[in-house]
């Protein structure tokens, strides 16, 4: 099985992570919406919603990510008496694991806003949506955008592990390759060298970020 | 939903499970003390002032931070052997483990290091303490303080990524679910109840990590 050559693995693996990109995005932005909802839950003032939303960043926390992928595609499913697709169980398990961090980062950048604003935006009589909308998010939002850009890098990483329960994105067809060929040195070096590619300016843009930002006061 | 899940399954299973979290835990623990070593070597190296070490180090953990930890396992595993080295799972898993950690501590120590006020050295010294003691108490103490919470979230962190080895069928907590799991069926009992494991295992991790910060480090407050 001499038959492939260089360029054709790198096609190969080239057409695989477009879809590691399309997982990727889809966890980054169903991740969002919902951690944005959890950290509304997160930093309000009752109990409950408080709670459940500390129960469902702990747990996502706490747990591995390729532990999430094989309770939502073999655990879940069977209990639903659902059939999840690898496209369906992956989306769904990276979106839950990216949202319980992006709301612990939102959280700490809303909790970084001073006190002062709180209290100051009350005495000016907003209501607290107003409040959270008119002073405390414009300015959290600018404090939260370098961690939010870095955790983007986590999330392309751990798209990887999609590949555990057979969706096919760039490992997994880096392992397809690596078996026909039989040249697992190079077919991974590869897959790593592309992986670095995506990930790699992204680190850079948010530490970049973090200066400007920090220096900006 | 007519599933009823069947927890006897997990209730039957205890010791396997028992044996998992300890095979988990050898892993870490070795893999951690590993990285540090590197994570030490990388930091002296980032700060030598010295431009090619300094090169090294920081393509070193450039490209293991910016690479997922699967790939590394799988090139440390299936890639290396056709170059001639030729390891076990489990040495695999605790070289890629600890390479990964390295590059995470480096960061983490070269901050500790750049963090120490040169003042405060003069202060000590002007103080008339030893140089050992200026070691000890000065720069020593203080740095580890400042590090201490990233680096206990890189161990927590480190203990989720030994998850990922289970892929090059090195024995540790996850191995035993999915070993459980093709011999039952019981996917959900399963994986539920290693899950809570792993929560159960990070909850006593940062208790005894806070406990051990609260009898050292508490003096950290007061260091701006």
């Amino acid at each position: 099985m001499e038959d492939f050559t260089l360029t054709q693995i790198l096609a190969n693996l080239l057409i695989a992570t477009k879809w590691t990109i399309a997982l990727s995005a889809i966890a980054f932005i169903g991740g969002g919406l919902v951690g944005f909802l959890l950290m509304l839950m997160r930093i309000s003032p009752n109990p409950v919603l408080k709670g459940l939303s500390l129960l469902y960043i702990e747990f996502f926390e706490a747990t591995p990510l390729i532990m999430q992928l094989f309770l939502m595609f073999f655990g879940i499913s069977v209990v639903f008496g659902l059939n999840l697709s690898t496209w369906t169980a992956a989306s769904i398990a990276l979106s839950t694991y990216t949202s319980a961090y992006l709301a612990d980062i939102w959280r700490g950048s809303v909790e970084a806003v001073p006190n002062g604003q709180w209290e100051a935006s009350r005495a000016l009589g907003l209501g607290y949506f107003k409040q959270l909308r008119k002073v405390i998010l414009p300015q959290a939002v600018r404090l939260s955008i370098p961690s939010t850009v870095g955790f983007a890098v986590q999330v392309i990483k751990g798209t990887s592990l999609a590949s555990v329960i057979g969706f096919i994105e760039l490992t997994r067809s880096a392992s397809s390759i690596s078996n026909v060929t039989f040249q697992p040195f190079l077919v991974y070096s590869l897959a790593a060298v592309i992986y670095f590619c995506l990930c790699f300016p992204l680190s850079l843009w948010s530490r970049r970020l973090e200066r400007q930002f920090s220096f900006g006061g | 939903m007519d599933y009823i899940p069947q927890f006897s399954v997990v209730w039957n299973n205890v010791g396997l499970f028992v044996q998992g979290v300890f095979l988990t835990l050898q892993i870490v623990v070795v893999a951690i003390a590993l990285g540090l070593i590197l994570g030490i070597a990388g930091a002296m190296a980032r700060t030598s002032g010295n431009r090619l070490l300094n090169w090294i180090a920081t393509a070193y953990v450039e490209f293991f931070r910016n690479t997922p930890f699967l790939i590394q396992l799988f090139f440390f595993f299936f890639g290396l052997p056709s170059i001639g080295v030729r390891m076990s799972p489990w040495q695999a898993a605790v070289l890629a483990l600890a390479i990964n950690f390295g590059a995470y501590s480096t960061e983490i120590i070269r901050a500790g290091i750049e963090g120490i006020d040169k003042g405060q050295i003069e202060a000590g010294m002007s103080l008339g303490f030893k140089k050992l003691q200026i070691f000890r108490h000065i720069i020593l103490l203080p740095a580890l303080g400042k590090i201490y919470p990233a680096l206990i979230s890189q161990i927590v962190i480190a203990v989720l990524f030994s998850s990922v080895v289970s892929q090059i069928s090195a024995e540790e907590l996850t191995f035993v679910g999915n070993y459980l799991q093709s011999r039952t069926f019981r996917s959900f009992e399963v994986y539920l109840a290693i899950s809570l494991i792993y929560v159960a295992l990070v909850w006593a991790i940062k208790g005894v990590a806070y406990g051990i910060q609260k009898k050292f480090f508490t003096f950290t407050q007061y260091i701006r």
